[in-house]
């Protein structure tokens, strides 16, 4: 029998100081940049076009901006795809979001006649297009904003159901840590936000409060088995009992993102970056910050969880 | 032992049903015969592919309220559907989408289509066809001193002023300059004569040119901005003269050495309408060019004659979505049968013009909001991709359990399988889609049937390290692995639900794919591997030990 991690006796929650610093040192400037200028986000949410085309030759890029702007639509972006045949253009300035109130297609087709002029019909091909007025774009950021919202509550109260609230909040607070520090991620490297990656958010949200349900689950369990033990020491033997699954866990769904990662194509990429840089976070949080937050709650509103046990100085977090 | 038996039995149907439910099935279908589409029935494999996997055209239509409010949009979207559907069928597109989102959207989705501009258009002309007389009172002459009087005080008058020099000092009428015979009509030279003198006084005056026929004028291009603006105003619209409406032609011509638009002055009450039309076929005419040709049903063929019996003598404007296509003299009674030139068009328009026509009109106008294309080879791409990472990330997780866990992975590796079969099964029962966020959400969601093998497995190792016997192991593996197992899933269940409730299209294949992997995971993990188990131990008297 091969066993990782078995009988581990690592002091998780005496970690809890350097794990939280590095927690807000990651989130914190990214937050304030997110503030300051927001994310990068896909013509879905700002409205725009978006048109990728193939050429049959290579293309003068100067030459498709000169032949764009010509047809008044100046403000487009243009950036080579792969190849200098593959061009992908964008257009998403507030002009040309306003020209598609009253219909999606209109810049859409703005360009494509330019480029008929100027290159012909044939030697083009249209591989994609996304045009989005913006109304819809407004509605698919407020849905996004939503969903979040929703599910945080729906889950909150599904675990005080569970569980009891303390380990309800906690789980909820170290997966908002989360889902931050992931959002921070997609801040640092200029993540495009698309609809393909908030849903990979969202995933990461289920995917990392399932990593807590599965120790707090743990932590319930040995509540009742050991009635005797100090809270800090109780949460530090469930992190460590269920550190196998964790680890194990962690390793495979890595492995099948790796995959996707590497096969699954360009479109998937920003997704697969997005569920690797959850699951990774996700799991340390499992065990640094969620079991530690609990700690903290329970000192600060102490009831069910300590009644029986020691008073309150064991359980206050060992720091260094 | 019965058990067992019963557990080996609900298996049995589970697999039967899943493979059921994957059986190709018998559907009916708008398909493509030798280039004719029609509705069949065909034997498909259930899980369609979505345009993101199999290139196509995806667009979002909404009731466009810009040129004035719709009472009820919802209502109206409900008509639109019928219509757009009909239009659709017969644009000659196989297995193509039309379906109502919400309450006031509606989405088209085109397989395999090239050309988008060409579907827009075809979706979202109005095709509201209407029949109506040209004006003999000169109502619009009689208004214009008024009209421009307007306008001045709007301060519309735009070139009034600086061009009052290059503009002609008097409209010379389209009879000069077409050098019309004088059979024209005699009421169309004495407007002539009785603009001329003011025709420096305003817009109107100045701008309007008499046409060949009553009720026509001619306004060049370079006035046409401004006629169409004041037109638009409601103060110039509440002076036309009552039970008049004034009307712009489709097609601008050629006349001297400038463009020309007509302009029509028609009664408002149309002769009749397109409700009436039962066929419209394109043609082609040697001497009109293209044309559409109709046909109207018996009622409206009666109320046509009545009409145009009624009108001998005068022009009747075939007027298409609020533009005239051509206005002919009636110069007899006509019954079901008619036809709209189209001139210069190529056959293709006038093809798309006959399909509106006999889909009917659409009852509000509509504006795309969302609008998505991806060609066929993206998703030839997309689907080799989709399917090698599947293929490598299943790979993995068998190395992973067969590895780590042995006899005991080898189990949940057939587990797998059935989670696979089960997952697939229930995203045919639900005619979902397959579609790349579909396939990613499937990926996920065998991490999340792992994870749950691992819960046990992990279990039943502890259960044997505190010195119980095989038998007990498994049995307290499973019983204590699982309410980690519930809890984790259903919130995962939870966050997919609102992701599929507040999600679009891509999100909520996602989310959709994510909670039938989750079911089947549940399923599979709780109770197939643990028959699977029982199935093993009631093979052994008394195992002493347990791969694991």
């Amino acid at each position: 029998m091969i066993r990782i991690f078995h009988n581990t006796k690592f002091d998780f929650l005496g970690k809890w100081r350097p794990a939280y610093t590095a927690m807000i040192v990651f989130i914190v400037p990214a937050l304030v940049w997110i503030l300051v200028s927001g994310f990068n986000y896909s013509v879905e949410f700002t409205g725009g076009s978006l048109m990728q085309v193939e050429f049959q030759e290579d293309q003068d890029v100067a030459r498709v901006r000169e032949a764009l702007a010509s047809a008044g639509v100046d403000g487009a972006e243009l950036q080579s795809f792969g190849s200098d045949r593959e061009l992908v253009i964008r257009a998403s300035g507030a002009e040309d979001v306003a020209r598609q109130a009253e219909g999606a297609e209109a810049v859409v087709a703005t360009i494509r006649q330019a480029l008929d002029q100027e290159f012909g019909e044939d030697s083009y091909e249209v591989i994609r297009t996304e045009a989005v007025g913006p109304r819809v774009g407004g509605e698919l950021r407020r849905n996004a904003i939503i969903a979040l919202l929703i599910s945080f509550c729906v889950t909150l109260v599904y675990l005080a159901w569970r569980f009891e609230w303390r380990f309800g909040v906690a789980a909820l607070v170290s997966t908002i840590a989360d889902v931050l520090a992931t959002a921070a991620l997609i801040r640092y490297i200029n993540l495009e936000v698309s609809l393909f990656v908030v849903g990979g958010i969202l995933t990461v949200l289920g995917y990392s409060l399932n990593d807590k349900i599965v120790v707090f689950d743990r932590v319930r369990e040995n509540l009742k088995k050991f009635q005797k033990e100090a809270l800090p020491r109780l949460l530090n033997r469930s992190v460590n009992e269920t550190l196998p699954r964790t680890v194990m866990t962690g390793t495979t769904t890595l492995a099948t993102l790796s995959a996707l990662l590497v096969f699954g194509g360009e479109v998937i990429r920003p997704f697969s970056i997005v569920l690797i840089f959850g699951i990774l976070v996700g799991t340390f949080s499992s065990m640094f910050v969620a079991p530690a937050a609990l700690l903290m709650i329970e000192k600060r509103w102490p009831h069910t969880i300590g009644a029986r046990r020691d008073t309150a100085d064991t359980v206050v977090p060992a720091s260094s | 032992m019965s058990n067992l038996k019963y557990r080996l039995l609900i298996i049995g149907v589970l697999i039967a049903a899943s493979v059921a439910a994957l059986w190709p099935r018998t559907t009916i279908e708008r398909v493509e015969h030798d280039g004719v589409f029609s509705y069949d029935t065909v034997k498909r494999f259930p899980l369609k592919r979505g345009l993101d996997l199999r290139g196509g055209m995806h667009m979002a239509l909404e009731v466009d309220q810009s040129q004035g409010t719709v009472a009820d949009p919802a209502d109206a979207i409900a008509r639109a559907e019928r219509v757009v559907r009909s239009r659709i069928d017969e644009f000659g597109v196989a297995e193509p989408l039309v379906q109502r989102v919400g309450e006031t959207r509606l989405i088209v989705e085109l397989p395999g289509i090239d050309d988008p501009e060409r579907a827009i258009e075809v979706v979202q002309q109005s095709a509201f066809l209407q029949f109506q007389i040209t004006d003999r009172t000169q109502a619009l002459e009689r208004v214009a001193p008024r009209l421009d009087a307007i306008a001045r005080e709007l301060n519309l008058t735009a070139g009034s002023t600086a061009g009052g020099d290059t503009a002609p000092s008097s409209p010379i009428g389209i009879e000069g300059l077409l050098q019309a015979d004088s059979s024209a009509d005699s009421t169309a030279a004495d407007t002539d004569s009785t603009a001329a003198p003011q025709a420096s006084s305003g817009p109107f005056q100045r701008s309007l040119q008499t046409g060949q026929i009553p009720g026509q004028f001619f306004v060049s291009a370079n006035d046409e901005p401004l006629i169409r603006t004041l037109l638009a105003r409601e103060e110039i619209r509440n002076a036309l003269p009552p039970g008049k409406q004034v009307k712009w032609g489709a097609d601008s011509m050629l006349l001297g050495a400038d463009f020309y638009r007509p302009l029509y002055v028609l009664d408002s009450r149309p002769i009749i309408t397109g409700e009436y039309l039962v066929d419209a076929r394109p043609n082609q005419d040697g001497l009109q060019g293209t044309v559409v040709e109709f046909q109207l049903n018996n009622e409206g063929g009666r109320r046509f004659r009545t009409e145009t019996g009624r009108h001998v003598g005068d022009y009747m404007a075939i007027v298409l979505d609020d533009r005239v296509m051509s206005a002919p003299v009636i110069q007899s009674a006509i019954g079901t049968r008619g036809q709209i030139t189209l001139g210069g068009s190529t056959l293709q328009e006038a093809q798309d013009l006959a399909l509106v026509l006999r889909a009917g009109s659409l009852p509000v106008p509509l504006s795309v909001v969302d609008l998505r294309e991806i060609g066929p080879s993206l998703g030839q791409d997309a689907v080799q991709q989709g399917i090698s990472a599947g293929i490598l990330g299943v790979i993995l997780v068998v190395i992973i359990m067969i590895g780590y866990y042995r006899f005991s992975g080898f189990l949940a590796v057939i587990g797998l399988g059935m989670f696979t079969l089960f997952t697939l099964a229930m995203l045919a029962g639900l005619d979902a889609v397959l579609t790349l966020p579909g396939i990613a959400g499937f990926v996920l969601s065998i991490g999340m049937a792992v994870d749950a093998n691992f819960l046990i497995f992990e279990r039943i190792r502890e259960e044997l390290e505190a010195g119980r016997t095989v038998r007990a192991a498994v049995d307290s593996g499973f019983h204590n692995a699982l309410s980690a197992i519930i809890d984790s899933n259903v919130t995962t269940a939870l966050t997919a639900a609102v992701l599929y409730q507040f999600g679009t299209g891509p999100v909520r294949g996602f989310a959709v794919t994510l909670m039938a992997g989750l079911a089947a995971s549940m399923v599979t993990a709780i109770f197939v591997v643990r028959t699977l188990y029982l199935v093993w131990l009631s093979r052994q008297e008394n195992p002493q030990t347990l791969s694991i």
